[in-house]
């Protein structure tokens, strides 16, 4: 045991900063069989695993590890298929530090083991070299379900169901599948090749996907109840970028971050004029916020070209959102950040294209509502910041067009669909719901485990009925 | 889906006019309401307003003039030949209702594609339609038959008097507004024609509808693209139009943010010419 935890963690290569700061490549470059089967050799093995209990899905952690230290590849992502369909995915964009390799007995001393590292590595294995056969799938029931939007949450319930036999149709309103894996997470942070490769798997399997279909405008819930789809899962994200509603926010050269993030990524105009979207290139890009979004939006920003990025967030250090990965990659990267900084104003030039904005400085008060002590202005500290392009990246609310035109969903106050938290299903008879449309934005994983929990649900009201 | 069932050609090429088999899109589409369209797998997604749809057929119709790179790869597209992407109907459609007094419809260049189903809507719904439309010169006119049967009465302008009225839109909209008992004007057009028209109606009170036409990525409300400032607040065009009431747009701010990408547009614009002549 003692020799174990001598051990160092092995990390993961990546592109050096100075060269991945110009390019759309990914950054950590992954393990090579003999890194992951060192790495797995730390693993203690507990019996009561901690990990698990820190994992949204439930992946038998100790188990995949122990089949990737023996070398046996393919069992080790048969392993984790058996909790997550989406572990190429998972593996690059879960907060591990908050979940799995939090709760792991080696981070009490020294480094917890890389487990999403390793998921990544057995994900990245199967892709690139494994026999392709596919999960076995349960006689056909002759139940169809239909699942509205192409995200972690219905990407996951699509997985679950075709497995268990059900006939499922996914309905995705853009013209590509993956939801934010596509529109919002930049190439740099998960390759799109692996999303179509995960969509790839699920097609093969049998679900089939619609797309450019606006659940709401192009069909109602209730049209596909008639033509015969047993349950409906809405996952369809929140999809609402908020704003900061002060004076200038309409100017040229201010986007919201599921606007700047949608054009470089689904609709690649990084590579424009080779892609006909194109995107505006700053020199001092300004991104608002300090989320997993503003980092992505910050490092697209320097990719970009940029000569200065700045993070400008509200609160300090420690209230920032985003993982400490994500902070550590841009601030290698060379984002500036500054904190406990608010803008009140933006100022055009006579184009009305924007030139800068004025902010404010911050102090820390009282903790408000979220336990975050609340950002106070403080008097006369007011100050102008020049840029060129701004990304507004302070989160997303409740996309009304479909909950609209869906009578008989429960909304809460915010717009988001009432969804019991352990099960999915919603106030209207055969409609479930998860993922961020039901929790208000959050994470790949958060949304993958709602699925689950859905997905568990559904299959027993196809087969009982309850 | 998606097949080019009819293609033709208007205001000598620089128009041009597809109907597009979309059956889910024919059935609910309404006057006012828009799709987004895209060409091929690099492409981008532009809104337009459909001119038509007919829900028996299946099909829905779109009337775009040549302006960039996307709509010129549009052209080159024959009856047979396949849109990739067209999803939709998006937007809110016309509030059709009947009004209490006279309708005028004002339409300028291609924008009466865009009013054409929603004079007709006017109409049958009971009211009084009087349509206006106008163009640079007669050969760039569209749809004047078209809006002669779906009006009670139709006046043609050209600014340079090759044709009809010789002048604008709004010339003749004043005259109708002083004789007429003028309840409501629809005005569908390019930005600086929409804001002269509510200039003129403002002074007289008469409600205005206008349908604006900002740059849009997704269609769905998830990006602001396309918000705009009416009433002092902002909206998106997407969902929360895009029709508004023309007072209140705030056209100037419209203006330039259309113009946010023109040097991207005509670099891809030259580079598209110079391929489609190599």
């Amino acid at each position: 045991m003692a020799k174990k935890e001598t051990l160092p963690r092995t990390p993961m290569p990546e592109q050096k900063p100075e060269v991945r700061k110009r390019n759309f490549d990914e950054v950590p470059l992954g393990y090579t069989p003999e890194m992951a089967m060192k790495e797995a050799s730390r693993c203690l093995q507990c019996k009561k695993p901690s990990c698990v209990e820190g994992c949204p899905v439930q992946v038998d952690i100790p188990g995949f590890i122990r089949y990737i230290k023996e070398g046996d590849f393919a069992k080790a992502i048969r392993k984790i298929w058996e909790k997550n369909s989406l572990p190429a995915i998972c593996g690059r964009v879960c907060p591990q530090e908050m979940q799995c390799e939090g709760h792991c007995i080696l981070g009490k001393k020294g480094q917890p083991i890389a487990i999403g590292n390793l998921e990544r590595f057995a994900a990245d294995y199967e892709r690139e070299h494994g026999t392709g056969e596919l999960p076995p799938k349960a006689p056909p029931t002759g139940k169809k379900v239909a699942i509205i939007g192409s995200g972690p949450s219905g990407l996951t319930v699509a997985g679950d169901l075709i497995l268990k036999g059900h006939e499922v149709t996914v309905f995705e309103a853009f013209h590509k599948g993956g939801g934010v894996l596509v529109y919002g997470i930049p190439e740099f942070r998960l390759p799109k090749d692996i999303v179509a490769a995960e969509l790839k798997n699920l097609e093969r399997l049998g679900v089939k996907f619609v797309y450019n279909c606006v659940v709401g405008k192009t069909i109602t819930i209730d049209e596909l109840f008639e033509q015969g789809y047993d349950a409906v899962f809405i996952g369809v994200g929140a999809g609402l970028p908020r704003f900061l509603n002060i004076p200038g926010e309409n100017l040229v050269g201010i986007y919201s971050a599921n606007e700047y993030l949608t054009r470089a990524n689904l609709m690649k105009a990084y590579l424009f004029p080779e892609y006909d979207t194109p995107i505006a290139r700053g020199k001092n890009v300004v991104v608002i916020g300090a989320g997993n979004v503003a980092m992505d939006a910050a490092r697209t920003a320097m990719r970009l070209g940029a000569e200065s990025v700045k993070i400008v967030y509200r609160r300090s250090r420690e209230e920032m959102p985003a993982r400490k990965a994500e902070i550590h990659h841009a601030e290698e990267e060379g984002i500036e950040f500054h904190l406990l900084t608010n803008p009140i104003e933006f100022l055009g030039d006579e184009n009305g294209k924007v030139r800068g904005m004025r902010c404010i400085k911050m102090e820390l008060g009282e903790p408000d509502e979220s336990g975050r002590r609340r950002p106070v202005p403080i008097e006369g500290s007011e100050f102008e910041m020049e840029c060129d392009l701004v990304v507004i990246a302070v989160g997303a609310s409740a996309n009304p067009v479909l909950t609209k035109a869906t009578e008989g969903l429960e909304l809460n106050k915010r717009g988001y669909i009432v969804a019991d938290p352990e099960t999915g299903k919603t106030k209207k008879k055969g409609i479930w719901a998860g993922g961020d449309i039901v929790t208000g934005q959050a994470t790949v994983i958060l949304a993958a485990g709602a699925g689950r929990k859905a997905s568990n649900s559904i299959h027993k009201y196809l087969t009982w009925g309850w | 889906m998606f097949e080019i069932v009819k293609r033709q050609e208007m205001a000598q090429g620089s128009v041009v006019l597809n109907e597009i088999n979309a059956p889910l899109i024919a059935k609910k589409a309404k006057p006012g309401q828009f799709v987004i369209l895209r060409g091929h797998e690099k492409g981008e997604r532009i809104p337009l307003t459909m001119a038509d749809t007919d829900p028996e057929k299946g099909t829905i119709t779109i009337i775009y003039q040549v302006v960039g790179k996307t709509t010129a790869l549009f052209k080159t597209l024959k009856e047979g030949d396949r849109y990739l992407d067209i999803i939709g109907p998006l937007g809110k459609p016309t509030d059709i209702e009947k009004v209490d007094g006279d309708v005028v419809c004002v339409g300028g260049g291609t924008g009466v594609a865009v009013l054409h189903p929603i004079t007709r809507a006017f109409k049958q719904a009971g009211n009084h339609v009087i349509a206006i439309i106008g163009a640079r010169t007669k050969d760039l006119l569209i749809l004047e038959d078209k809006m002669k049967a779906a009006s009670h009465e139709l006046h043609v302008c050209t600014d340079d008097g090759s044709y009809g009225h010789h002048g604008f839109v709004t010339d003749v909209l004043k005259e109708l507004l002083n004789s007429k008992n003028v309840k409501l004007v629809v005005a569908i057009g390019p930005v600086p024609m929409m804001k002269f028209v509510c200039n003129i109606t403002k002074e007289h009170n008469v409600k205005t509808l206008v349908s604006l036409n900002p740059i849009m990525v997704d269609g769905t409300g998830m990006c602001g693209c396309c918000r705009v400032t009416v009433g002092g607040k902002t909206k998106f065009a997407c969902v929360d139009g895009p029709e508004f009431d023309g007072h209140q747009v705030d056209f100037d701010e419209l203006t330039q943010r259309l113009r946010s990408y023109l040097e991207q547009e005509k670099q891809s614009y030259e580079l598209f010419k110079t391929k489609l002549n190599a």
